[in-house]
């Protein structure tokens, strides 16, 4: 069975919220929507206080190429634009709306039934895309339509899509080939068209037998779409791991994937690319899971943006008593919260409960060098030789080591047996030579 | 609701420390402790207990007392450095001879640079090579195999397998003896089969690689190898002979694997191993000592931080497009 070759480590999988069917979260009274949780610039509100809006209503618009613009997920009266606490930790602008009722834009199709034709052209289905807010809903929330607009001269002749979900505890994406499967596939055709390629390969962990059962039956009804079972490693799931995997080609460093002829698209968010296409329905809901060794009633919640996470939280049987640190994503990648204020947003895989016990860290010891950081190190880095260059700001010397190479997986930080926080002092040198780097080719 | 922690991702940990790997080594080193109760006796009790618990002491001591901060001794390193000290040592060595070469391993070779982690040289091989050239006499009296052996400071003695070659005075042991351990030599060093088992141990628990020890015993089968059938009178014993006498399966397995002394990145270790093998066999073969791992080995941890500016580790994206 496939899976990537360098690096990687084997996690204990905990996904105790496997099979679960998706609930609904119930709508909140308020909706808090960010306006730039994802990456590129923030959006800028197109609604003020008072206005009256209806679900699948533009909120914010992008401020660029790279942006993308945000949708109501509620419908009602705006409160005020103001900053809130997202999972970053810092206070974003968000637009704030009192819920009234639950309205939809007439344009939206809410019906149930499968589409399957897609009459529109290439360049139709990524200004739907455009227009709908499409971001990766894999956790990196990166525009999908910058994906699909290579620059000149570059083409796919692949579309690789993420089943994997390598992160423990997190179901989301399972849950939804399991319910969702058949319009995920029709997502894909449509993606396939949008940029042009003939081949779909669909990458599923072997942990999820259930889900790719279903899909390779499905994908009979397919043309072109592959459903390889992959080896169960992390972090599979990150892109350039991904492309290793199933077509055995490597990014090259500083290159993104239409280098090497691939295009990466998470299956929620091709399934958001279906009921955009399909269904007119811009992004305004994303499947949660809620979970953790201690929780009551472990789920997966389909719930609005800009639901307080304390809500769905509540209807998972509330806040374990042992926790100690509740994390926004998953255990490897995902963000500590302060408090449960934060709203859902369009990256928000899942809200995980640590118990205290686990997650206070140990004190840090001497590096012993016994080279477990590099060996788990999935770009074939140093980690421990990139700590100490970033302790003694050795900005230059970690650039020619690749530092940002790093795509933060955090496994030289999890395998160390000295404790040492290694993510954190290259996560700290990656954001300076970022800066260096930066710098230097505005002056060119 | 409990304070919540709020600190960088990852937010699990593998659950890893330094005492389980210590421990995965002592834990491989049981069958060659077994086997040297077995062909050393009553020696090779009192050596291991000295050296185990005079590293561990003066450690606590060092750190306490002379540095003035927290003690690591619950790490196992210390005791780790003792049993391969003692493992290195001929069973009937005096205790007050192994205390000292605690004293020089854990101070010397391991405090004075600051502790674990930091010591460019391996503590215990620092420690047997101070004794090798301070008490010469003590360190090349080899108490002959007696299963069980009740002497200590008394035991009959006879030539290691490698002085007798040097030496061409007596019969070298069988094969299979060879194999089993039924050979003088340190406690730890004769049995290359429960040295061999230690090495499988490892392997599966993930706590070394191959590379290190394949490397070195490689080379050094292939280089007296090609000594042994160009010249078979000059160099009369097999390829075979080498790989199971002397020090050379606990030096490649357990004292190059080392890991603050040895290469970061397998294309490293691979020439780490190389540039042991090929020193071992110059030594044994043209050099006046009857073996030559410990100096391999020690001279080889000197180009160790060379070997690890040098050669990097393979980075993802450099391979060529499938």
């Amino acid at each position: 069975m496939k899976t990537f070759k360098m690096g990687g480590i084997h996690l204990k999988e905990y996904k105790f919220s496997a099979g679960i069917q998706i609930q609904t979260a119930s709508i909140p009274q308020q909706a808090i929507i960010p306006l730039g949780h994802y990456l590129g610039g923030p959006s800028l509100p197109v609604v003020q206080k008072g206005d009256k809006v209806k679900v699948g209503q533009m909120i914010g618009q992008a401020s660029g190429f790279v942006s993308a613009n945000v949708h109501a997920s509620v419908s009602g009266v705006v409160n005020r634009i103001d900053v809130h606490l997202d999972a970053s930790g810092y206070k974003v602008p968000s637009v704030f709306i009192d819920v009234h009722g639950d309205e939809w834009l007439e344009t939206i199709d809410k019906s149930a039934e499968i589409k399957r034709e897609c009459t529109l052209s290439s360049a139709e289905i990524i200004k739907r895309i455009t227009d709908y807010g499409i971001v990766g809903l894999g956790g990196a929330t990166f525009p999908t339509h910058v994906k699909l607009l290579p620059p000149p001269g570059k083409k796919a002749n692949v579309l690789i899509v993420n089943g994997v979900e390598c992160e423990p505890y997190l179901t989301c994406d399972h849950q939804l080939m399991i319910e969702k499967g058949e319009e995920i596939l029709v997502g894909v055709t449509i993606l396939m068209k949008a940029i042009d390629v003939k081949q779909a390969i669909v990458g599923i962990e072997n942990n999820k037998k259930d889900a790719i059962a279903l899909m390779q039956k499905l994908a009979k009804t397919f043309v072109g779409i592959e459903i390889l079972p992959l080896q169960v490693q992390y972090p599979q799931g990150g892109e350039k791991q991904l492309i290793d995997a199933t077509i055995g080609r490597q990014v090259p460093t500083g290159t993104l994937p239409i280098e090497v002829e691939a295009v990466v698209q998470n299956v929620a968010t091709v399934f958001a690319v279906y009921e955009a296409v399909q269904k007119n329905k811009p992004l305004f809901e994303r499947i949660v899971t809620i979970t953790g060794k201690s929780l009551k009633n472990h789920g997966n919640f389909l719930a609005r943006l800009g639901t307080p996470l304390a809500n769905i939280v509540e209807q998972a049987g509330g806040v374990p008593e042992d926790t100690g640190k509740i994390v926004a994503g998953g255990p490897m990648m995902g963000r500590a919260l302060s408090s449960l204020e934060v709203t859902v947003a369009k990256g928000t895989s899942g809200v995980l409960f640590i118990p205290t016990l686990e997650a206070a860290r140990k004190n840090m010891q001497n590096c012993i060098r016994c080279t477990k950081c590099v060996v788990t190190c999935p770009m074939g880095l140093e980690p421990f030789l990139l700590m100490s260059q970033s302790e003694r700001s050795m900005w230059t010397e970690m650039e020619n080591e690749r530092v940002m190479d790093c795509i933060e997986c955090g496994c030289c930080s999890f395998a160390c047996p000295s404790n040492r926080p290694l993510l954190d002092h290259i996560r700290y040198g990656k954001s300076t030579v970022g800066k260096i780097i930066r710098t230097r080719q505005a002056k060119k | 609701m409990n304070k919540l922690i709020i600190s960088p991702s990852p937010h699990v940990h593998s659950g890893d420390s330094v005492w389980k790997n210590m421990r995965n080594v002592i834990i491989a080193l049981v069958p060659a402790y077994l086997a040297g109760l077995y062909f050393f006796g009553l020696g090779a009790l009192i050596i291991s207990f000295t050296a185990m618990l005079s590293c561990v002491v003066f450690e606590y001591l060092i750190q306490r007392y002379l540095i003035k901060g927290s003690t690591s001794i619950t790490d196992g390193s210390a005791l780790l450095t003792g049993l391969l000290l003692s493992f290195n040592l001929p069973s009937n060595l005096p205790v007050w001879i192994v205390i000292i070469g605690s004293l020089v391993a854990i101070g010397i070779a391991k405090m004075s640079f600051g502790g674990l982690g930091n010591n460019p040289f391996n503590p215990a091989l620092v420690g047997r090579v101070f004794l090798l050239i301070s008490f010469p006499a003590q360190m090349t009296s080899w108490p002959k195999p007696i299963p069980f052996n009740p002497a200590y400071l008394d035991a009959v003695t006879a030539a290691t397998p490698l002085a007798i070659l040097k030496g061409q005075f007596s019969e070298i042991p069988s094969t299979l003896n060879l194999f089993f351990g039924n050979m003088g030599g340190s406690m730890g060093e004769v049995s290359a089969l429960a040295l061999l088992i230690g090495f499988v141990y490892l392997l599966i628990r993930k706590t070394i690689s191959w590379h290190i020890p394949i490397s070195i015993l490689l080379t050094v089968f292939i280089f007296t190898g090609i000594l042994h059938l160009v010249n078979r009178e000059l160099f009369s014993v097999s390829p075979l002979f080498h790989l199971l006498t002397g020090g050379l399966m606990l030096g490649a397995i357990f004292m190059a694997t080392d890991y603050v002394t040895s290469p970061m990145n397998p294309r490293g270790m691979l020439i780490f191993g190389f540039g042991i093998g090929i020193i071992t066999v110059v030594i044994r073969v043209f050099g006046s000592y009857p073996e030559g791992v410990s100096f391999a080995i020690l001279i080889m941890n000197a180009f160790t931080p060379l070997i690890n500016t040098l050669v990097k580790p393979k980075r993802f994206g450099e391979a060529k497009k499938a």
